[in-house]
């Protein structure tokens, strides 16, 4: 039993359940989610891990990793903040949301805050194009939206990321 | 029309707990299906009605499901509920507060097409309403309206949700197909179409949220009544996605057959600023741009009226353009997305794409000259009818359509850049 089969025993089960039995590559996109839960990003040794689970060469697994964009290869800040800058979104303001809110962290589209915080990257249209500007902030754990957004409400947002972290912290300290 | 079809949380706030929707009478129609029906009675109710599908071609529903190759088991149902188009946000309203109107018209489509297991494949980015649909999945297996020989028979049906990963290309179906197999999302050849060919070579039928929503409801009310409603070639209602430049943007549910600009100035409360209305996009950014004059804010929005405007309805994602935007910056914006979705299987689609990102850029910035215009004119018009799949060819509808009907946005640039 490799690592990634050891650390998510009933996951993986669960998943595998989905689908047939002689077809089992189609979880590669789900056990892909998981490999990706700790650190935001799919390590080598995890993509060999679904490998040889599903039966696949690492190479087909890596293939998946480059073609779909909410996957990564790559660590980036612990939240992946991923603006709407398209059509419907910018015709409501959302270039003007993502400049500012990146001059306010003093950063470039697609960079990360020094912390190792925060990374912010525009995206294609999230389907929420009445409700901008609109972000997605993706972590290991999951994806989750924010509509009708300000930088003010962004900045909150981020602060309380920086209390959470700083509180998680000291507790393990 | 006062009543809701397909957004009736709107009215009735409750409709996603189960014993609500129960108590509207949800599930009877599935219950009747299986107990008392054949699956091609239900098929010809569904065909009767007049339903085309909603995911932008019109299909008639009833007569996809009767293509299904029966010599070759088992059979399958896909929920396409990929809803990447820019300007399309109407499948996620459906499955976040009418969630079980929605896994109703699976269930029903699937015991129509004698199909044991469902999958709704779901963008990446929907990772909560996966959850949500999974949760809700569960509690119809614990009442025993899914899962294992249903209300007495000898069906089973299990539905499964899939997320995909951030890739537009696999709301087509057959890229969808080939990412639920667990490969990258790249088109197959057509034909074979899904119904004789579909997931892991089996007859599957692809069909979109908002379609099979749809179908509980007919099979309540019957075909005559659904085809009661709309025009003569677009039965029934369409939710219209309406974003851009208005003041109320949203989803609208409305027959087929209302005007633009029923849509665009009563509902959606007209332009921002009250300025001048200039050009509509009807399906997204893969539309035909739409020169906004009041014969065509007065034509009726159903598939054979729009076509008239040198547009196609599509999936009915309506973006409102007003004066203050150059048709240059839209275009932009399209072509930006289509070169980022490509899935690259294809040259015209993959290069033309490519140049046409480049010239546009140039004549957006203001340093490209009037035959870099044309250039990128020619290259739009190469590349189409070349492609494997749809995306390139939606990928320069808005290039030619906007070049060709407000060329004035682009002589203005052209000139700027000459000037200096
Ligand atoms: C590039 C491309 C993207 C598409 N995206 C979607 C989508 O997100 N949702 C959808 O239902 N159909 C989408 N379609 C249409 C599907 O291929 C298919 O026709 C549809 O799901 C069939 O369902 P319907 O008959 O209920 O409309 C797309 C087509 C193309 C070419
Ligand atoms: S047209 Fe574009 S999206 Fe379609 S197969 Fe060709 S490269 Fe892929
Ligand atoms: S264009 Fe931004 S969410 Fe649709």
């Amino acid at each position: 039993m490799n690592k990634l089969e050891e650390k998510y025993k009933i996951e993986i089960k669960h998943v595998l359940s989905k689908y047939p039995n002689e077809h089992k590559r189609s979880a590669v996109m789900p056990l892909l989610y998981l490999a990706q839960r700790d650190g935001g990003f799919v390590t080598e040794e995890a993509m060999e891990d679904i490998a040889e689970i599903l039966e696949l060469s690492t190479t087909e697994v890596a293939s998946i990793v480059g073609f779909y964009t909410l996957f990564h290869a790559h660590s980036a800040g612990k939240y992946r903040i991923q603006i709407c800058n398209d059509l419907s979104c910018a015709l409501r303001g959302a270039d003007s949301f993502l400049e500012e809110l990146c001059k306010e962290l003093g950063i470039k589209p697609g960079e990360t805050t020094p912390d190792g915080l925060v990374t912010i990257e525009p995206v294609m249209c999230l389907a929420a194009c009445h409700r901008a500007p609109v972000f997605q902030v993706q972590t290991g754990e999951g994806l989750l939206y924010y509509e009708n957004q300000t930088v003010e409400s962004a900045l909150e947002l981020i602060e309380s990321w920086r209390e959470k972290e700083k509180k998680g912290s000291e507790e393990t300290v | 029309m006062n009543e809701y079809i397909l957004l009736r949380h709107r009215t009735i706030p409750n409709i996603k707990d189960l014993k609500e929707y129960q108590a509207i009478g949800g599930f009877e129609a599935f219950k009747k299906s299986v107990t008392s029906m054949t699956p091609s009675e239900v098929t010809d109710i569904v065909k009767a009605s007049g339903l085309r599908g909603r995911g932008g071609a019109g299909f008639p529903t009833g007569l996809k499901w009767s293509f299904m190759d029966n010599k070759n088991w088992p059979h399958y149902v896909i929920a396409n509920a990929d809803e990447s188009e820019p300007g399309t946000f109407k499948d996620r309203e459906i499955m976040e507060n009418n969630p079980f109107q929605f896994l109703e018209g699976v269930a029903i489509s699937s015991f129509a097409v004698g199909a044991n297991a469902a999958y709704i494949y779901l963008r990446g980015e929907f990772w909560q309403i996966a959850h949500f649909l999974d949760d809700k999945i569960a509690e119809l297996e614990q009442m025993g309206i899914l899962g294992d020989k249903l209300f007495g028979t000898d069906y089973s049906l299990h539905i499964y949700t899939h997320l995909g990963a951030g890739a537009y290309i696999c709301g087509e179906e057959t890229a969808l197909l080939e990412s639920l197999e667990g490969k990258r999302g790249q088109p197959r050849l057509r034909p074979p179409f899904p119904p004789s060919y579909g997931l892991y070579g089996k007859p599957t039928v692809v069909n979109n949220v908002e379609t099979l929503t749809n179908v509980p409801m007919i099979l309540e009310h019957g075909a005559n009544w659904y085809k009661s409603i709309g025009t003569e070639d677009s039965a029934g209602v369409k939710i219209f996605s309406l974003s851009g430049r208005v003041k109320k943007p949203g989803n609208y549910e409305l027959p087929f057959g209302t005007t633009f600009r029923e849509l665009i100035f009563e509902h959606g409360g007209g332009i921002i600023d009250d300025r001048a209305i200039k050009a509509i996009m009807p399906a997204g950014a893969s539309s035909s741009l739409i020169v906004a004059d009041d014969k065509a804010l007065d034509t009726p929005m159903d598939y054979a009226s729009v076509r008239t405007l040198g547009a196609d309805l599509g999936s009915a994602s309506v973006i409102v353009i007003d004066d203050s935007v150059s048709i240059d910056w839209v275009i932009n914006k399209t072509i930006h997305f289509f070169k980022h979705e490509s899935c690259g299987k294809c040259t015209p689609c993959r290069e033309g794409n490519y140049w046409m990102q480049h010239l546009i850029e140039r004549i957006h910035a203001g340093v490209g000259e009037q035959h870099e215009v044309e250039l990128l004119y020619n290259v739009a018009k190469n590349i189409q009818g070349k492609c494997f799949c749809a995306l390139g060819e939606f990928s320069t509808m808005a290039v030619t359509t906007g070049i060709e009907r407000f060329p004035q946005d682009f002589e203005d640039k052209a000139k700027s850049s000459i000037d200096g």
